[in-house]
């Protein structure tokens, strides 16, 4: 099913991420995404950084061409939506640490907030370039999380990878589960430092994707697929998988590095 | 117990479901993963020359559970690339079908050479796709030029050839009869059906490309009646396509005429998990009536429509 709605709002959240608004009244949960279709151009999954209500929502991050044009769109602007789509977050671990790189936090933010509403503690490790780019800080300390912040040029909080500052909080505080979203290499860190602490961890995986329906193959990784499968993968299904961290397919289903 | 393996032109199947090209073919896992779940065989992903994108999105509008519609446009890493997504497939034991898609006889011939030397065990050609310019339909919509693209191909490999047949044609059967003058060792019907999507909303096609191929249970009246002339026709054995979505489907299918069947869309409505369920509703459903091998129900129905009235 799909459904052609008018953006009720845009907001800029950092220099290089937007935030669209639009009203899609099928029930979602945090971790799933929607196919969002911009008339004459082309159709793209977004996890939704909504979830919650009519009034859904996706955070996108300025990477290439589409994204740009995905970010142009305006109030009043129509588009297509079909989805929800894909499973969710587990969200009945009790403290929970949440590790962003980058545009990560746009799938790990209602997750959190569904988390804090049922009084789940929340830590989350939230990674950027630099401190504009940081997503979301607010939101999390709105609802009530701590937040740690890491910006590789330390112009906010510790200077470097956003893993080191999960690290630490991993050895110095108890956690029953880890979500984490953001480049594969840093979500593979995160599963390294969680695992001798057994502590589970659950990656959002993003592909290229097209059907979204678990046919076109263009999101397949290892004998998964991220838009029926996943996008959420606990650690150990992704344990044998060499594509993780290292390539995805391109639209001809070509393999490319990451 | 009822025995599902069949022969098809000279290769061994398991059991008569395939996973139909296009659908989980891109990578080498997903095959092999389809082959676990328990499909008799694997049809790749039809492959060209070159590297091809296909079309941007939308690629697909579906519908509950009757159907879908796609124009994915082909998209392959090309045959340079995709040999060693054959490889993981075939380590993992599956009976691997290499489909290809050219522009002319002589690139037919030329990709046909080198997906035989992958290891498959048979080709399928993809004669039949409703929405890709310059391929597809628009290489197989004449008997001329099936006849003559097939046979480039039979002369230039020694493995079994399927030639698969376009339903957007008033004469299907005689494209499938020209296949086998052109020395097809069997013939699979059909392809999607050309068909398309308008938004109300925004006054346009919903796919991208505008046009598309329709599959999934709409389709299947249509497919069965396809291999039903072109079972009274060719001699060649005939593979069935076209919303299969239970064992029973897959049985009027063989009724008709087929040996095999290929299933594709269903599973994007049921999951991969589909091959072994059929399989084993299958065996279920010809004890039941009382056949001991798939194989002596191939075509029955063509015996009830030329007896006399009782």
């Amino acid at each position: 099913m799909r459904a052609v709605v008018s953006l009720t709002e845009r907001v800029e959240e950092t220099p290089s991420t937007v935030t669209l608004r639009f009203p899609y009244a099928p029930p979602a949960d945090p971790g799933q995404f929607v196919m969002i279709w911009l008339p004459g151009d082309d159709e793209l999954p977004m996890s939704l950084s909504y979830t919650d209500g009519v009034s859904k929502g996706v955070t996108i991050k300025a990477m290439g061409n589409t994204s740009r044009r995905v970010q142009s769109i305006r109030t009043g602007d129509r588009v297509g939506i079909r989805g929800p789509y894909g499973n969710r977050f587990d969200l009945s671990p009790k403290r929970v640490l949440v590790v962003s790189g980058g545009s990560g936090a746009a799938v790990l933010a209602p997750a959190a907030e569904r988390a804090r509403a049922t009084g789940r503690s929340v830590t989350v490790a939230l990674g950027a370039t630099r401190a504009p780019e940081l997503l979301f800080k607010e939101r999390f300390l709105r609802m009530g999380a701590s937040v740690e912040v890491a910006t590789d040029d330390g112009s906010e909080g510790t200077k470097g990878f956003v893993t080191a500052v999960a690290e630490r909080l991993l050895s110095t505080e108890p956690f029953d589960a880890v979500w984490t979203c953001g480049p594969e290499v840093m979500m593979k860190k995160v599963i390294a430092a969680a695992a001798p602490r057994k502590v589970p961890v659950f990656c959002s995986l993003e592909r290229h994707m097209k059907c979204a329906l678990g046919m076109c193959d263009a999101c397949a990784i290892g004998p998964f697929h991220v838009c029926v499968d996943g996008p959420v993968f606990p650690a150990e299904k992704l344990a044998g998988v060499n594509e993780f961290g290292a390539f995805h397919r391109d639209s001809s289903g070509r393999r490319v590095p990451l | 117990m009822a025995e599902l393996g069949v022969r098809l032109a000279g290769v061994s199947l398991r059991n008569p479901f395939l996973l139909a090209s296009g659908v989980w073919g891109e990578s080498g896992e997903s095959l092999a993963g389809a082959w676990r779940a328990g499909a008799g065989g694997v049809i790749t992903k039809s492959i060209g020359s070159d590297v091809r994108p296909g079309y941007p999105n939308p690629t697909i509008e579906a519908y509950e559970r009757w159907g879908l519609l796609n124009a994915m446009g082909l998209p392959n890493p090309g045959i340079d690339e995709y040999p060693r997504e054959i490889e993981i497939a075939r380590k993992a034991g599956a009976t691997v079908i290499g489909s290809i898609f050219g522009g002319d006889a002589e690139e037919f011939a030329r990709l046909a050479v080198r997906m035989a030397a992958t290891g498959v065990v048979a080709l399928e050609l993809n004669l039949s796709c409703p929405h890709a310019e310059g391929f597809g339909t628009e290489v197989g919509s004449t008997p001329e030029n099936v006849e003559k693209v097939v046979r480039a191909v039979t002369r230039a490999v020694s493995i079994p050839v399927i030639a698969k047949i376009t339903p957007n044609t008033s004469d299907a059967a005689g494209l499938a009869l020209a296949a086998e003058r052109g020395g097809a060792s069997a013939v699979s019907a059909i392809n999607t059906l050309r068909a398309l999507a308008i938004d109300v909303q925004l006054r346009r096609p919903v796919l991208a490309h505008g046009l598309g191929g329709l599959s999934g249970p709409a389709i299947k009246p249509v497919g069965l009646a396809c291999v039903w002339q072109i079972f009274e026709k060719v001699s060649v054995p005939v593979i069935g396509v076209g919303g299969i979505a239970t064992a029973q489907d897959a049985l009027e299918y063989v009724m008709a005429g087929a040996r095999a069947v290929e299933v594709g869309t269903q599973v994007t409505f049921d999951g991969i998990g589909v091959f072994g369920r059929m399989a084993n509703d299958l065996t279920r459903l010809l004890d039941g009536l009382g056949f001991a091998r798939l194989e002596d129900a191939v075509g029955v129905a063509h015996r009830a429509a030329r007896a006399p009235p009782a």
